[in-house]
């Protein structure tokens, strides 16, 4: 094990030439390697751990961690794994080169606009979430610890505290101490569970609240009984520090670093969802409660309910249990019957996750191209009119503000208008009503089918009485 | 080089082949038998043929506590359905296959591996590894950074890193697991031939040696005919409940 100390600039390691280091930590050192045989390949990243420090264990066994999840992760929110090296001769990994940068250095600008924040939430929040479908909760997630891609894309690094719901947890009975980053670490991290993705939206709100504000909503405490606080002690609201701060924007933040994770976001993507849009975010008063109330008494009340316990195991069945379901809702008067039917589809679908959020949308055909927002009158009226239906349509199933928001969209073509909807909020289930005409289809294509065919998730078609379709092409 | 590792076959032909079709369809080039391919099921002589063939072309076989008893010793050792299965085994049995059984080693070690039917410490003891403490007395007891046994039924995988905690897995069939070169493993497919979990499917692993990955599968087989054969035999009614996954309590 005393390898891994001196790896030098012009080191040859199974296959990779050392060229110059790119940053040394606690845990690791990151050199920019090149492949000697395909020199022609772009520069990668050379992971070491730093083994003879007092940190000796810690390292190795997050130097395993990383070891066995990093293969197994895809896309473009993690950098691509290349090769590994065991501990018999010299532990490395070798990974792809992020050639952007790091959200660190937005960091020293904070307090950023509100619309910054956001846009930078919606990117963390898109790849958290990406990472939770893949079974892995990151438990580290930090500014030094997200790059973005030129592209855009957020990338998120160091696996070294991950978990990953199908393997085993290398770290949950080693070590004794918390684990995790002392201004970003959950409450439940703190009381030593390890199971639950939604540590990773509190450390995303703590993230979202330093952004806005300037400020950590906990300090940066270094001692077990200084992370304790935050089981107790609520964080000033945002508004307190920036009055500028939409209260929209302070209900996320808040929403992300309440104390039980059951009364936080179920998923990341449900995060984005509020951050994507600001308008439909419902202000339930959490900063004046948080105020009032302080968190000793919600803390009593979550550690009372189940005694601290985790209320879920691994990310998978967490985002299981909070989806995002979309309805696509045709009112046309005359398919009242198909309506009702998708509303009871719906109810069906939704009733099986409390977790579940509703998006109800409805498109109005437009003749012209690219007429995003209404400008005239006329069409301001017709939106409006149409959303009021909307929300008429939905009342009866009877969801609470805060799981259910309706959007009206505008488009020449009502297909793609859904499947854009779809991909862009991170939809896990589309809902959409078909009026069955085949002769009409032959001619044009369904919409219904089009969006089968292209909607990034799981779609559901349904379909109004058989008689009454009947009757409806009778009628047509 | 991905290696098919297959324990307590217990005369079930069709888990067996279950098993068999599936490593081949996954590019097992090559097999290691760890154990009891008799008692319990119908078709004991089918199985032991089987692997013989597959020793034949290079396979490792080894012997378990059933086959020990069917080829002559530990037979007292058994509970009473055991005992009557063996006996019924042993008119089963041709003398080619009596002899194959009796020739078989208890253990083999190979550069980090040690395979054993029943744990590292004594293996012709036949003592069980039920939980971490025996897990932790099995990889004390060898050299080899990674165990493969059987002898239990039901699959895990247990671990033991740089500060010598033992810490036990419940595999999740299907999601390879990277064996990492830090710490020790010792890896229990379960059962193919008598799942005892409640699930009906055959258990066996498959160990990728190039990039050191264990996965476990739950392969589904006709468990009904495997159950079937064992009543038409006249052998206990319990054992052929076993294999529908509702145990006669």
């Amino acid at each position: 094990m005393s390898a891994g100390l001196h790896v030098m600039p012009g080191d040859s390691i199974d296959g990779f030439l050392v060229e110059e280091r790119l940053h040394r930590g606690g845990m690791a050192t990151l050199w920019r390697v090149t492949q000697a045989a395909r020199p022609e390949q772009p520069p990668a990243l050379m992971k070491v751990p730093s083994l003879g420090g007092t940190d000796d264990a810690t390292a190795i066994v997050g130097f395993e961690v990383e070891q066995m999840i990093m293969p197994l992760l895809k896309g473009p929110h993690v950098p691509r794994y290349l090769v590994a090296g065991g501990f018999d001769t010299q532990p490395f990994i070798v990974m792809e080169l992020i050639a952007g940068h790091s959200l660190r250095a937005r960091f020293e600008q904070a307090p950023l606009p509100a619309d910054e924040v956001a846009a930078i939430g919606v990117q963390v929040a898109t790849a958290l979430h990406d990472l939770h479908q893949q079974n892995v909760i990151h438990f580290d997630l930090k500014p030094s610890n997200v790059m973005f891609r030129p592209t855009g894309e957020a990338v998120l690094i160091d696996y070294g505290l991950a978990r990953h719901d199908r393997l085993p947890d290398l770290l949950a009975e080693e070590f004794r101490l918390p684990l995790g980053t002392g201004p970003y670490i959950s409450p439940e991290q703190v009381l030593g569970n390890r199971s639950d993705p939604r540590s990773d939206l509190f450390a995303l709100g703590v993230l979202l609240y330093h952004l806005a504000t300037g400020q950590r909503p906990f300090g940066a405490p270094t001692t077990v009984r200084g992370l304790r606080q935050r089981l107790y002690r609520s964080p000033v609201p945002p508004r307190r520090h920036r009055p500028d701060c939409p209260e929209w924007l302070e209900e996320v933040i808040l929403h992300c670093l309440e104390v039980d994770p059951e009364r936080r976001y179920g998923s990341a993507a449900q995060v984005a969802f509020d951050l994507l849009h600001p308008d439909a975010v419902v202000l339930t008063g959490r900063a004046a409660r948080a105020a009032s109330e302080g968190w000793r008494a919600r803390f009593g009340r979550w550690f009372k309910a189940n005694g601290g316990a985790p209320a879920v195991r691994g990310a998978q069945r967490q985002l299981s249990r909070a989806p995002i379901v979309m309805a696509a809702v045709d009112l046309a008067q005359e398919w009242e019957a198909l309506a009702d039917a998708l509303r009871t589809a719906v109810r069906r679908v939704i009733a099986a996750e409390p977790g579940a959020r509703l998006a109800c949308v409805s498109v109005l055909k437009t003749h012209r191209i690219a007429l995003d927002v209404p400008t005239d009158d006329e069409g301001r009226h017709l939106h409006v009119r149409r959303l009021v239906e909307l929300q008429h349509w939905v009342r009866p199933l009877e969801l609470p503000a805060d799981r259910v928001t309706c959007h009206v969209l505008s488009n020449v073509d009502t297909a793609e208008a859904i499947v854009d909807y779809a991909r862009t909020n991170g939809v896990d289930h589309l809902v959409i009503g078909s009026r069955g005409l085949p002769t009409m289809q032959r001619v044009l294509g369904s919409v219904s089918a089009r969006v089968v065919a292209q909607a990034p998730c799981t779609v559901t078609v349904v379909k109004a009485a058989v008689v009454s379709a009947r009757e409806a092409d009778a009628a047509a | 080089m991905t290696i098919a590792l297959l324990t307590d076959l217990h005369a079930n032909r069709e888990a067996v082949e279950a098993c068999l079709a599936h490593a081949q369809q996954h590019g097992a080039d090559r097999y290691v038998f760890m154990g009891d391919y008799v008692g319990y099921g119908a078709d004991p002589e089918w199985v032991v043929r089987t692997v013989a063939d597959h020793a034949a072309r290079g396979a490792i076989a080894l012997v378990g506590n059933h086959d020990a008893a069917v080829a002559g010793s530990l037979r007292e050792k058994l509970n009473a359905d055991a005992r009557r299965v063996i006996d019924w085994t042993r008119e089963q049995l041709s003398p080619d296959s009596r002899s194959f059984l009796a020739a078989l080693p208890l253990r083999h070690e190979e550069g980090p591996w040690l395979f054993v039917h029943a744990n590292g410490w004594a293996p012709q003891d036949y003592e069980y590894i039920t939980g971490t403490m025996e897990a932790g007395r099995s990889m004390r007891a060898t050299r080899s950074r990674i165990t493969f046994c059987g002898h239990m039924h039901d699959p895990v995988l247990y671990h033991m890193g740089i500060q010598q905690r033992v810490e036990q897995f419940v595999p999740v069939p299907g999601s390879p697991v990277v064996l990492s070169s830090a710490r020790r493993w010792l890896a229990v497919p379960g059962s193919a031939g008598q799942p005892r979990d409640g699930n009906p499917a055959a258990c066996y692993a498959t160990l990728d040696e190039f990039d050191n990955l264990l996965t476990f599968w739950r392969i589904p087989y006709d468990h009904a005919a495997a159950a079937a054969k064992i009543r038409a035999a006249g052998l206990p009614e319990a054992l052929a409940r076993q294999l529908e996954g509702r145990p006669s309590r």
